[in-house]
C-alpha cells in the first residue's frame, strides 16, 4: 500500500516515507555543514578584524613611547649667552607697559645663542664632525627653548654645568629606529650622509638613547619641530570637553530620562519627544558640528576653536544616548517598587527620587560613562567649529582655543613628516583607546559591583 | 482495555539531567501503537521532560543529558548513528501554546513535506495539505483562505493548525505537551475529540495536568511524581483502582 | 571673583533658608496643635527655592544686560567719529577703556577720551556691582520672608516644591526637541541663503562639483550635488556588502549555534569595534588596508588607489559589523524559541530553522538594523575623510578616489568660517540633504523595528 507515485508523492507507510527522509538527508547534512562553517568564518573576520587593528596600531603605536634622546653636559656659558638683565616695573608704569617691556626682554633671551650651547658640548663627542651646525641639527630645533626655560626658571643656571636630556631630531628617531629603509640613495634622506654617520656613531657611544617620550605626554604640539610635538594641549581640551559634557549632558540626559519615563503622560507630545530623541541618536554626528557653527558660532558669536564650543556640541550629541540607556535603566526597575512606595503614601516624586533612583543608579551611571566615552573620541564636528586649528598653547579655561585629542590624530597623521608621525599618531591613538578602555572598564566595574537581579 | 500487540516505544530505565539536577529517574514503559497514552502527575514531575526525549528535543536544550534506552519499533533512539531529523520525522509533536509559523495556513501545513522532500509537484503538496488539514478537522473552517497567516487565526485553529502541521510528514508517533493548556473549554473540547479520531491512525503520547482530560481521551495513564513513574496502567485502573497512595492522593485531589 | 563669591553666598543662604523653613514649620504645626501637610524638609525646600530662584534668575539676567550698558556707558558723551563705530573696532575701544578702568592700563598710551570714559566707567562699575549685590540680597532675602510667612500647617509644600522639580524636568526634556529645532533652522535659513547665490536645481541635478573659493577670485565655482551623491552611494554599497553578510552570520552562529562561553567571549570582542572611533579607523584605513589593498589588487594587475572607494568602504563595513550583528543578534533571540522548537520538532535541520523560520520571522526587524547601518554609513564622516581619497569626479570604478557629501562638508567648513559665500554655505545644504537622508531612514528603520518588537511582546 505504499508507493511513490509518478509525481513523486510519498504515500501510504511511514517505512517508505522515512526512506525518503534518509535519503534527503545526505545533502541536507552537508549544507547544514557548510551553514554553521559561514558562521564560524563570520566570526572568525569579526575577530580577526580586531586583533589585525588592535596588533597594527600597538605595532606602529608602542615604539613611539620611547624616542631617541641625548645626554649632554651643557654648560651655560654667561659669556655665550650673554642674557639681558630682567626688567622690572618702574613707578607709575602701567601694568600693561610693564608686561610689555616684560615680553620685549622674554624675546630677547629666547634670541640668545641657545643652540651655541648644545653645539658646544656635542662637539667634545664628535671634535671632528664638520660643520658642527649639521651636527647641531641632530638635536631637534626645538629643544633650545627647553634650555632657556630652564634659565627662566632659575636663573642660577648660568655658569653651571648640567647633564640635560634633549630629543633627538624627528629625522634622527626615524633613521635610528629602522622606520626608513637603510638602502636608499641619498636624495631620498632628509639626513645627509654624515649626519647619518654621526647618529649611529652618537648612538654606539651611548650620547644618544631610548629614553621614554615624557614629551608626548607635556608638550604641546609643534610645527617647527616635529620630535617635540606632544600631546598636552590637546588632552587638556579634550578634558575641558569632558568636563562641560559631564556637567551639562549628564544632569540634562537623566533628568529628562526621569521624565519621560517616570512623569511624563502618554499623549502625542512626549510620543513626539521620543521619536525625536530616537531620531536625534542616529543623526550623523558632523550635523551637529553643523549645528554648532551655526548657532554657538555664527549666532551667539562664542569663539572658534575653544572647548566650550566642543564641549557643548558634544553634549548635544551624546544627550540622546545618555537618555535613551537611562530610561533603559530606570525600565530595569521593576514596578512593584514604585507600587511599594506609592501604596505607602509617597508622593509621585518620592517614589522616584527615593526608591527607583537609587536602584537605577549603577545603570544610569554605566549609560553616562558611555556616553562620555563616545564624545571623547568623536572627530567630525570638531572640524566644523575650527578646532583643527594648530595650538601651540595650553588652554587654562574652556573659552581658549585648544585642539582635542582625536583632532590631534587627525592633524598628525595629514603632517607630512610620515615616518615619523605614523608613529606618533598610532601613539596618541593607543593614548586615547586606553582613555575609552578605562572608562569601560570603570563602567564595568561599577555594574559588577552595584547589579542586582530581580 | 488491555495492551494485545507488541508496544510501539519502550523505554527503559530512563533518566534525564539538567546540569547537576537530575529531573527524571529510571523510568521504564510500554507505550502501545495506536492508542493514547497520558502522562499525569503535579507541575515539575518530569512529565514534559519524557515525553521530550521520544523526539530527542532535550537535545536542544543545553545542559541536558539523557541516559537508558528508548525503542521505538525495536530501533534505539539514542543510537548516536541516528540522526535526530530522521527520527523527528517519525515522531511529531504539538505544543502547550499553538505555535504556528508567522507563514500562510497553506505554508505552514506544507512546511514539513518541502523540508523532507515529501512532495515536489505542486498539486502533490496541495493534497497533502488539504488532506492533513481535513485530518485536523479544520479544512472546512480555513478552506477559503489557505493563503492566510496562520497567526491570525483563533487558539483552538492554531492548536489545529499545529496538529495539521505534524501529521502533514505522516508521522508514526505524536506527542502532545498539554496542547490544550492554552484554549477554552470549547476549543479543548475539539481538540479531544480530533485526538480520539487521530488514534485510529497513529500512536499519541499526551501530558495533561487535568486528570478529567486524561481519563476522558486515554486508554493507558502513567503518573509521575518528582521525577519518579509513580504508577501506570490502563486508564480504567489508574484512576478506579490506584495501587499507590500517591496516584490516589493526587486524582482525587488531595495534593498536585 | 567677586561673582562667584556672590553665588557662594547665595548658596549659603539658601542653606539658612532651608533650616529656617523647616524649623519654622514645625513650630507652627505645634503652635496650632494641627498636623503639617508636607514633610518640614518640604517647607524648607520651599523656602530655600523661594529664596534662590528669584536672586540667581536676576544674576543671570544681569550678566546678559552688562555687556549692553556697558558698551553705552563707554559711548555716551563720545565724540561723534567714535560714537560711530560698530562691530571689532567697537568692542575693540570697550576693551581697551575696561582695561584702563581695571586699572591694569594699556601698553601705549590712551586718549583723552578714553581715560575719560575708562574713569566713567569705573564709577559705574562700582556703583552697579554694590547695587547687583543689594538688589540679589534684597531678592533673596525677600523670596525668603515671603515665603516663611506663607507657612501654614495647611500649605501644600510639598506639591510646590514638586512643581517646580517637574518644571525643570519638562525643561531638560525639551532640549532634545530645541536640538532638533535649532539643527532644521540653523541649515533651513543657512541653505536659503546659499540658495540665493545658486539655483536649486544646479545644485540638485549638477554633475559637476568644482566649488572655487572666493579668495581665487571670479565665478562662483559649480555645486552640483550628484558626484558626491554617487560617491556616498558607491561607499555606502561597499560597506554594506562586508558587514550585512559578515554581521548577520555572526548574529545568527552566536544565538543558535555557538556554545555560551564562546558567546560571552567572542560577543563583547566584536563589540569593541562598535566603541572605537572612526577617527581610529580612518588611520587604519590609510594605513594599513588601503596599500594592503593596493598590493594585492596589483598581484592580479588592477590598478586600486590605496585611498579609493573600496578602502573606505571595506573599512566602513568593518566598522558597521557588530552595528549589524548586535542588533540582528537581538532580534533573532527574541524570535520566540516556540517557533524554533516547532521547526526543529518537524525535523528540520538547524540551518532549515533558521533560513525558514526564524530568518523570515525576524525579516523586518533585520530590515530596520540594515536600514539604520546604511544611515550611519551614509553619515559616516572620518573614515571617508581620511581614505576616500576627496575626488569629486563622477565615476563608477570603486577602484578609484571618490568624494562624499560629508567629505565635502568638512572641506567646505574647516578653517574660517565666513557665512556670506556660497562656498561656505554649501556645506549647510549638503548637510540639510544629508539629514534629510539619514532622517527619513531612521523614521522607517526605527517604525519596523518598533513594531517588530510589539509584535512579540
Amino acid at each position: 500500500m505504499s508507493d511513490i507515485t509518478a509525481d513523486g508523492l510519498v504515500t501510504g507507510s511511514p517505512t517508505r516515507i522515512a526512506d525518503v527522509v534518509a535519503k534527503s538527508l545526505v545533502k541536507r547534512r552537508a549544507k547544514e555543514k557548510r551553514f554553521r562553517m559561514y558562521g564560524i568564518a563570520a566570526v572568525a573576520i569579526g575577530i580577526g578584524f580586531v586583533l589585525l587593528m588592535f596588533g597594527t596600531i600597538l605595532n606602529k603605536g608602542l615604539p613611539a613611547f620611547w624616542q631617541s634622546t641625548f645626554r649632554l653636559d651643557v654648560t651655560f656659558d654667561a659669556a655665550a649667552l650673554n642674557l639681558p638683565t630682567r626688567p622690572v616695573r618702574e613707578e607709575g608704569q602701567s601694568m600693561a607697559a610693564f608686561q610689555q617691556t616684560l615680553y620685549e626682554w622674554q624675546n630677547q633671551v629666547t634670541m640668545a645663542n641657545w643652540n651655541g650651547l648644545i653645539q658646544t658640548s656635542l662637539q667634545k663627542y664628535l671634535p671632528d664632525a664638520k660643520p658642527a651646525s649639521r651636527l647641531r641639527a641632530l638635536v631637534s630645533s626645538g629643544e633650545r627653548f627647553r634650555l632657556r626655560d630652564m634659565v627662566l626658571a632659575d636663573p642660577n643656571l648660568v655658569g653651571q654645568t648640567v647633564t640635560v636630556d634633549l630629543l633627538a631630531d624627528a629625522n634622527v628617531d626615524v633613521w635610528l629606529k629602522g622606520n626608513i629603509d637603510r638602502d636608499l640613495a641619498d636624495n631620498q634622506y632628509l639626513l645627509s650622509p654624515d649626519q647619518r654617520a654621526w647618529s649611529d656613531q652618537l648612538y654606539e657611544q651611548g650620547v644618544i638613547r631610548m629614553a621614554f617620550a615624557t614629551s608626548l605626554f607635556t608638550n604641546v604640539d609643534s610645527r617647527s619641530s616635529p620630535a617635540s610635538a606632544g600631546l598636552l594641549g590637546a588632552m587638556i581640551g579634550s578634558l575641558f570637553m569632558m568636563l562641560i559634557v559631564i556637567l551639562v549632558a549628564v544632569p540634562i540626559g537623566v533628568l529628562a530620562a526621569i521624565y519621560l519615563e517616570e512623569f511624563a503622560p502618554k499623549n502625542r507630545l512626549t510620543d513626539l519627544i521620543e521619536v525625536n530623541i530616537n531620531n536625534l541618536a542616529a543623526v550623523p554626528s558632523i550635523v551637529f558640528g553643523l549645528l554648532g557653527a551655526a548657532v554657538f558660532i555664527n549666532w551667539m558669536k562664542l569663539p572658534l576653536s575653544a572647548p566650550i564650543v566642543g564641549g557643548l556640541v558634544l553634549t548635544l550629541m551624546t544627550l540622546p544616548t545618555i537618555i535613551i540607556a537611562t530610561r533603559a535603566a530606570l525600565k530595569a526597575v521593576p514596578p512593584s517598587i514604585r507600587q511599594a512606595a506609592l501604596g505607602l503614601g509617597a508622593s509621585r516624586s518620592q517614589s522616584v527620587f527615593h526608591h527607583v533612583l537609587p536602584l537605577a543608579r549603577p545603570g544610569i551611571l554605566t549609560a553616562t560613562i558611555i556616553g562620555v566615552a563616545q564624545a571623547l573620541g568623536e572627530t567630525a564636528p570638531l572640524l566644523l567649529i575650527g578646532m583643527s586649528a594648530f595650538v601651540a598653547n595650553v588652554a587654562t579655561t574652556p573659552f581658549e582655543q585648544s585642539t582635542a585629542l582625536p583632532v590631534q590624530i587627525y592633524l598628525w597623521q595629514a603632517n607630512e613628516a610620515r615616518n615619523f608621525f605614523e608613529a606618533r599618531t598610532s601613539a596618541a591613538i593607543i593614548l586615547l583607546l586606553a582613555m575609552m578602555m578605562m572608562l569601560n572598564a570603570f563602567a564595568l566595574v561599577l555594574r559588577r559591583r552595584f547589579e542586582r537581579r530581580w | 482495555m488491555s495492551v494485545q500487540t507488541k508496544p510501539k516505544v519502550v523505554a527503559k530505565d530512563v533518566n534525564v539531567y539538567y546540569g547537576d539536577k537530575h529531573a527524571l529517574k529510571n523510568v521504564s514503559v510500554n507505550i502501545p501503537e495506536r492508542a493514547v497514552t497520558a502522562f499525569i502527575g503535579p507541575s515539575g514531575c518530569g512529565k514534559s521532560t519524557f515525553l521530550r526525549c521520544f523526539n530527542r528535543m532535550n537535545d536542544t536544550v543545553d545542559g541536558a543529558r539523557v541516559v537508558g534506552s528508548i525503542q521505538i519499533d525495536d530501533q534505539d533512539i539514542y543510537d548516536p548513528d541516528l540522526d535526530p531529523v530522521q527520527l523527528r520525522a517519525r515522531v511529531g509533536m504539538v505544543f502547550q501554546k499553538p505555535n504556528p509559523f508567522p507563514k500562510s495556513i497553506f505554508e505552514n501545513v506544507a512546511y514539513g513535506p518541502r523540508i523532507h522532500g515529501l512532495a515536489h509537484a505542486k498539486p502533490d503538496m496541495e493534497e497533502i495539505v488539504v488532506s492533513s488539514l481535513r485530518k485536523a478537522g479544520l479544512f472546512e473552517e480555513v478552506k477559503d483562505r489557505l493563503h492566510e497567516s496562520g497567526t491570525g487565526l483563533s487558539g483552538g485553529q492554531q492548536q489545529r493548525l499545529c496538529i495539521a502541521r505534524a501529521i502533514a510528514v505522516s508521522p508514526e508517533v505524536i506527542l502532545m505537551d498539554e496542547p490544550c493548556s492554552a484554549l477554552d473549554p470549547i476549543a479543548t473540547a475539539r481538540i479531544e475529540e480530533l485526538i480520539a479520531e487521530l488514534r485510529e491512525n497513529f500512536t499519541i503520547v499526551i501530558v495533561t495536568h487535568s486528570m478529567q482530560q486524561a481519563a476522558r481521551v486515554s486508554q493507558r495513564t502513567a503518573f509521575f511524581h518528582l521525577g519518579i513513574l509513580v504508577e501506570e496502567g490502563t486508564t480504567d485502573d489508574i484512576f478506579t483502582n490506584p495501587q499507590e497512595k500517591r496516584t490516589q492522593d493526587y486524582i482525587t485531589g488531595r495534593f498536585g | 571673583m567677586s561673582n562667584y563669591l556672590l553665588i557662594g553666598g547665595l548658596l549659603i543662604l539658601m542653606g539658612v533658608a532651608y533650616q529656617y523653613g523647616a524649623r519654622r514649620s514645625r513650630a507652627v504645626s505645634k503652635a496650632s496643635a494641627k498636623h503639617l501637610h508636607s514633610l518640614p524638609s518640604h517647607y524648607g525646600a520651599m523656602v530655600a527655592l523661594a529664596c534662590g530662584i528669584p536672586a540667581f534668575g536676576f544674576l543671570i539676567l544681569w550678566s546678559f544686560l552688562q555687556p549692553i550698558f556697558v558698551a553705552w556707558v563707554v559711548k555716551s558723551g563720545a565724540p561723534p567719529d567714535i560714537a560711530a563705530l560698530s562691530g571689532p573696532d567697537l568692542n575693540q575701544l570697550i576693551g581697551r577703556v575696561t582695561s584702563i578702568a581695571s586699572g591694569y592700563g594699556v601698553s601705549d598710551t590712551a586718549s583723552a577720551f578714553e581715560r575719560e570714559a575708562a574713569g566713567r566707567l569705573s564709577n559705574f562699575l562700582n556703583i552697579v556691582s554694590l547695587a547687583k549685590i543689594v538688589v540679589a540680597a534684597c531678592l533673596a532675602v525677600g523670596g525668603l520672608v515671603f515665603a516663611l510667612r506663607r507657612i501654614t500647617p495647611q500649605l501644600r509644600a510639598r506639591n510646590e516644591v514638586e512643581g517646580v522639580i517637574r518644571i525643570v524636568l519638562i525643561l531638560c526634556s525639551t532640549v532634545a526637541i530645541l536640538t532638533t529645532v535649532g539643527i532644521v533652522m540653523s541649515m533651513f535659513g543657512e541653505t536659503i541663503r546659499f540658495f540665493s547665490f545658486v539655483n536649486p536645481i544646479d545644485f540638485f541635478f549638477g554633475l559637476n562639483w568644482n566649488p572655487r573659493f572666493s579668495s581665487t577670485g571670479g565665478g562662483s565655482g559649480d555645486f552640483g550635488l550628484i558626484p558626491l551623491l554617487a560617491g556616498t552611494i558607491m561607499i555606502t554599497v561597499i560597506a554594506m556588502l562586508v558587514a550585512v553578510p559578515v554581521g548577520l552570520m555572526i548574529a545568527i552562529y552566536l544565538a543558535e549555534y555557538a556554545h555560551p562561553t564562546v558567546r560571552t567571549i567572542a560577543k563583547p570582542v566584536i563589540e569593541l569595534l562598535a566603541g572605537i572611533p572612526t577617527i581610529v579607523f580612518g588611520f587604519f584605513a590609510l594605513t594599513a588596508v588601503g596599500p594592503f589593498l593596493s598590493d594585492f589588487g596589483a598581484l592580479f594587475g588592477l590598478q586600486i588607489r590605496a585611498t579609493s572607494a573600496l578602502t573606505a568602504g571595506v573599512v566602513m563595513g568593518m566598522m558597521i559589523i557588530p552595528f549589524i550583528s548586535s542588533l540582528s543578534d537581538d532580534i533573532i533571540t527574541q524570535v520566540p524559541g516556540a517557533m524554533r522548537d516547532g521547526s526543529l520538532a518537524l525535523g528540520s535541520t538547524r540551518s532549515e530553522t533558521i533560513k525558514k523560520v526564524i530568518l523570515p520571522a525576524a525579516l523586518p526587524g533585520i530590515v530596520g538594523a540594515f536600514l539604520l547601518a546604511v544611515s550611519r554609513a551614509i553619515g559616516e564622516t572620518m573614515i571617508v575623510v581620511m581614505a576616500a581619497g576627496n575626488s569629486p569626479v563622477l565615476h563608477a570604478n570603486p577602484f578609484e578616489a571618490v568624494a562624499t557629501v560629508t567629505v565635502s562638508i568638512v572641506n567646505q567648513l574647516t578653517g574660517d568660517l565666513d557665512f556670506a559665500s556660497p562656498q561656505s554655505l554649501v556645506g549647510f545644504a549638503l548637510g540639510l540633504t544629508l539629514f534629510v537622508i539619514t532622517l527619513g531612514l531612521n523614521v522607517v528603520a526605527l517604525y519596523i523595528v518598533r513594531k517588530y518588537r510589539e509584535q512579540y511582546e
